[in-house]
């Protein structure tokens, strides 16, 4: 399978210069299967360029949200596939206690939020995610959810040869002194387990990370930390802080992995990275 | 070793940061965590006991009624909690691991996730004055 970043922000959208290596536009991850299965991985501002991309030969797309944050969702209305007549989009993303995804999903794209009704998207197939795997075309996708505010999953996504997981939002230090604790008590680690690449929030430095306890995300060495439990091959940071540009991270990201040695190869997710497993 | 469920992780996480003793199982009955204060009232530190099965941590704390006959599993609340998806209160004894006869108030409530499955159950316990 191959990936490709088309949005590593976490949190608000953040172009400029200085944020120009590692890109502006929040989550969204393109993954292609041998067959030609085209999964994306969140539908943040980063899926506007990907709907420019993805080429005239495809027919059908697979959007899976780990959250309805907007940063996860505000690029949605701007795909162009979903204006298309010869694309049909599936879209599966997590049901609350009191709304399916479709009554989640219409309170954003309604007016006077956005001036599309979400009816009028004919092509467009909504799915509540369902419990435990699903195949969608030549993969096998797991959604969990983890530790993160609201109704949050992540995902594993194998194929015949390959797996990764995509755990954009994700604070699985919350409430542990010492973190981690084993495996069987850390949010987010069957899902990660094992798998050659990791994408992961990474979103603050320890330094900044007691400021924002419980609002759902990682300190950098919580990420390389979690990833070495999780006996990863691969890991690639993700969901970069709006207030961070590209050098912040590049000095972040050298910090952690001077304080927590890893066996694996860490590479900050930058938009347009691209990666074959 | 297979993950917990989320709910349960981020109740262990709770329980860790809180002054009342809470007692946590999973759905099978299986204890898998108290916290400190619990520590002081079973008389044993969690590190020391680990996950038990009911069959095996009823055993240790032994609870019993007033008479001292012994309390059948099924009307612990927790296992109450468990089974009949409902909250449940109840009073009890138990010696604790320091060999101290104490009696307890119980309340329990089950972990149920939005598809009505059991997690598992908490109990928050008090060491009664009586």
């Amino acid at each position: 399978m191959k990936l490709r970043l088309w949005g590593t922000r976490g949190s608000v959208a953040a172009p400029g210069a200085d944020t120009a290596r590692y890109g502006g536009n929040t989550s969204c991850v393109e993954v292609r299967g041998r067959d030609g299965t085209v999964l994306v991985l969140d539908a943040g501002t980063g899926i506007r360029p990907l709907g420019r991309a993805l080429g005239r030969t495809v027919r059908q797309v697979n959007v899976l949200l780990t959250h309805l944050h907007m940063d996860h969702i505000q690029g949605l209305g701007f795909f162009a596939p979903l204006y298309d007549p010869d694309v049909e989009t599936h879209l599966w993303g997590p049901a609350s206690t009191m709304l399916d995804l479709r009554g989640r999903l219409v309170r954003y794209l309604s007016p006077p939020l956005f001036p599309v009704h979400l009816r009028d998207l004919r092509r467009l197939v909504l799915h509540d995610l369902p419990g435990g795997e699903f195949d969608v075309g030549e993969f096998r996708v797991r959604a969990d959810r983890v530790c993160h505010p609201g109704f949050t999953v992540g995902y594993r996504v194998a194929s015949q040869d390959a797996t990764l997981a995509y755990l954009s939002d994700h604070e699985p230090a919350l409430g542990v002194p010492r973190f981690p604790l084993p495996g069987d008590w850390t949010s987010g680690h069957a899902l990660v387990r094992g798998v050659e690449l990791l994408v992961h929030d990474a979103q603050y430095s320890l330094a900044e990370y007691p400021a924002h306890v419980g609002w759902g995300h990682c300190a950098l060495e919580h990420a390389l930390a979690f990833a070495r439990l999780a006996r990863v091959g691969h890991l690639v940071t993700f969901h970069h802080d709006p207030a961070h540009d590209d050098d912040d991270i590049d000095r972040l990201t050298a910090d952690a992995m001077a304080s927590v040695r890893v066996p694996f190869a860490v590479t900050a997710g930058a938009e347009g990275a691209t990666f074959e497993l | 070793m297979s993950q917990k469920p989320i709910e349960v992780i981020l109740m262990r996480q709770l329980a860790s940061t809180l002054a009342m003793p809470i007692f946590l199982v999973d759905a099978g009955g299986t204890l898998v965590f108290y916290n400190e204060p619990a520590e002081r009232v079973l008389g044993m530190r969690f590190d020391e006991t680990g996950e038990l099965p009911p069959g095996e941590w009823a055993t240790l704390w032994v609870p019993t009624e007033g008479d001292g006959s012994p309390l059948a599993p099924e009307r612990l609340p927790l296992m109450v909690a468990v089974a009949e998806r409902r909250p449940a209160h109840g009073e009890f004894w138990i010696r604790g691991m320091d060999g101290e006869r104490r009696h307890i108030e119980a309340t329990a409530f089950p972990l149920m996730r939005l598809t009505d499955q059991v997690l598992g159950a908490v109990v928050l316990f008090w060491e009664s004055a009586s």
